[in-house]
């Protein structure tokens, strides 16, 4: 294992240590040290490897990730895992707003509260909460899944399009165009699957699904006596 | 942009070491703020029938001596004072406006930067760093402290557009966000007699709160009148005489982070700025939520 201590080490020579691994991989086991909040920690990386980020992670940690899992031991700030493509993200504390904003793929497990705006705009990845979601979350999500343990916030999937939600507790409001909606079968099998990806104990059967009414989706004809 | 930070001592034996746990908090908002700086102290209460009032005057070479002996020949009271860089701290067994008056009577361009039994702002153009030294931060003794990095978006950088903005007695406001019906507001508030020094938007913000609390309102009141009545981005932290008070708008886009241990309550923009505090590893660390007030005072 290959320790940074980046309290010694600059945020930038971490980073491109971690980017030369995509050239050539000789090390698969990263560990970083001395984290005080600092941000764009191990962004932008492309390579099977593990890092374990110890301590509170500042903004954007794990940005546009592809391959690589990152434990952050610890909070994430804002933008944690945003854009990531494939891999996953897992942070051990809390995580504040516009967690996974983006994300195409990969999975982020945030074992406590996510803030505003978790996943907003997601494009295929997957996220599990086991904790709460702030407001807005979802809001014009596309793809993916948001699978949320504790409680939603107002405006839960404003927007939506065909991102699939997942809440347990309770919805404090519902954004334009969300709507709950039937748990089939296939459902209760996507959500047990992505459970057991995220290592979080919880029964499927007591989770909400919600999803988009779709009625945004196109024009309303009867304003067409507008134009 | 803009930084926050704010520390609030729950343990009296930290009070003398105040200054030098909040001066690193500042200095490492730089990123959020390099145009200007500033903080409210609070402590070293004066008596009840005194007033404590923070003057400034451009020219360091200005005779406080002579405006404190005018105050104490006009208003026959007792004077005591000492000077910090070019602020001066004047503690006065009188009235709020009788002493103001005396010091808009001597018409020398003395600012009255705040006034009450407990607060001090000091507030300066330039690297939060520079200011720091400047006043001799790190030496300050106090029961809590705020302070403000600017990044100014809205209107000029000048000392005066800097904050905190006095709001009243012991009390002050930083802003991190930007209003954006502070025209509006303000000429709605000059018209209740509210005074304007610069185009500032956070000016309003602290210029409404003053109202707010004018015409009645409590703390609280105020600030829950402050989420109907401002429009736009805002985390606030209000430094009070017996504490602070934290609230977020509605969106909540701009940043904001607590931490509590037995031994103090600190807020800040970012986590960086807590990092430096004793006990920080095993703090209770949270984002305040949106549109909510929180408060810590002595006596809760």
């Amino acid at each position: 294992m290959k320790v940074i201590d980046i309290e010694k080490a600059s945020v930038r020579e971490l980073n491109q240590a971690l980017h030369d691994q995509h050239v050539e991989c000789t090390e698969r086991e990263w560990e970083v040290t001395g984290v005080k909040g600092d941000h764009n920690l191990a962004v932008g990386l492309d390579e099977a490897i593990s890092v374990h980020i110890k301590g509170h992670a500042g903004y954007y940690c794990a940005g546009m990730n592809k391959k690589a899992n990152i434990v952050v031991h610890g909070n994430a700030g804002q933008g944690v895992a945003e854009n990531m493509m494939s891999g996953s993200v897992r942070v051990v504390g809390d995580a504040s707003q516009s967690a996974g904003a983006t994300a195409h793929g990969g999975l982020l497990v945030i074992e406590g509260n996510a803030g505003a705006r978790c996943g907003i705009s997601l494009k295929g990845a997957d996220i599990v909460v086991k904790g709460n979601v702030g407001h807005m979350s979802c809001f014009m999500a596309q793809a993916g899944t948001l699978v949320v343990c504790g409680d939603a916030g107002d405006a839960l999937g404003d927007s939506l399009y065909e991102t699939h939600i997942y809440v347990k507790g309770s919805v404090k409001s519902l954004g334009a165009d969300c709507v709950e909606k039937e748990m089939r079968a296939e459902h209760v099998q996507e959500l047990t699957d992505l459970l057991n990806r995220a290592g979080v104990d919880e029964d499927p059967a007591a989770f909400k699904r919600y999803g988009s009414a779709r009625n945004l989706y196109n024009f309303k004809v009867d304003n067409a006596s507008a134009y | 942009m803009c930084g926050i930070v704010g520390l609030y001592l729950k343990n009296p034996a930290l009070e003398s070491q105040l200054g030098a746990l909040f001066e690193p908090m500042l200095i490492s908002m730089t990123d959020r703020g390099p145009d200007s700086a500033g903080f409210a102290i609070y402590g070293d209460e004066v008596p009840d029938g005194w007033i404590k009032l923070t003057l400034r005057h451009h020219d360091l070479e200005y005779s406080w001596q002579a405006l404190a002996d005018k105050i104490k020949q006009t208003l026959s009271c007792d004077v005591d004072w000492f000077s910090n860089h070019c602020v001066a701290v004047f503690k006065v067994q009188a009235a709020a406006a009788a002493v103001e008056n005396v010091i808009a009577e001597a018409g020398d361009d003395v600012l009255i930067l705040s006034a009450g039994q407990s607060i001090e702002i000091l507030k300066e153009k330039g690297l939060p760093q520079e200011i720091a030294a400047k006043f001799n931060l790190s030496g300050m003794k106090g029961t809590h402290i705020i302070g403000h990095t600017r990044m100014a978006t809205e209107s000029a950088v000048t000392m005066e557009g800097s904050h905190p903005f006095s709001t009243g007695m012991d009390l002050c406001l930083v802003h991190n966000g930007s209003l954006s019906n502070h025209n509006r507001l303000r000429l709605e508030l000059e018209r209740q007699g509210v005074k304007f020094v610069t185009e500032n938007d956070s000016e309003v913000a602290a210029g409404y709160l003053t109202w707010r609390l004018r015409e009645g309102d409590t703390l609280n009141e105020a600030l829950k009148n402050a989420l109907k009545d401002l429009d736009g981005f805002f985390t606030f932290t209000i430094g009070t005489r017996d504490g602070f008070a934290v609230m977020r708008d509605p969106i909540a886009c701009k940043p904001a982070v607590l931490a509590e241990t037995d031994d103090y309550v600190a807020m800040a923009s970012e986590y960086q700025a807590l990092t430096t505090l004793p006990g920080i590893e095993n703090a209770k660390v949270w984002e305040p939520e949106p549109a909510t007030v929180y408060v810590w005072e002595r006596g809760q």
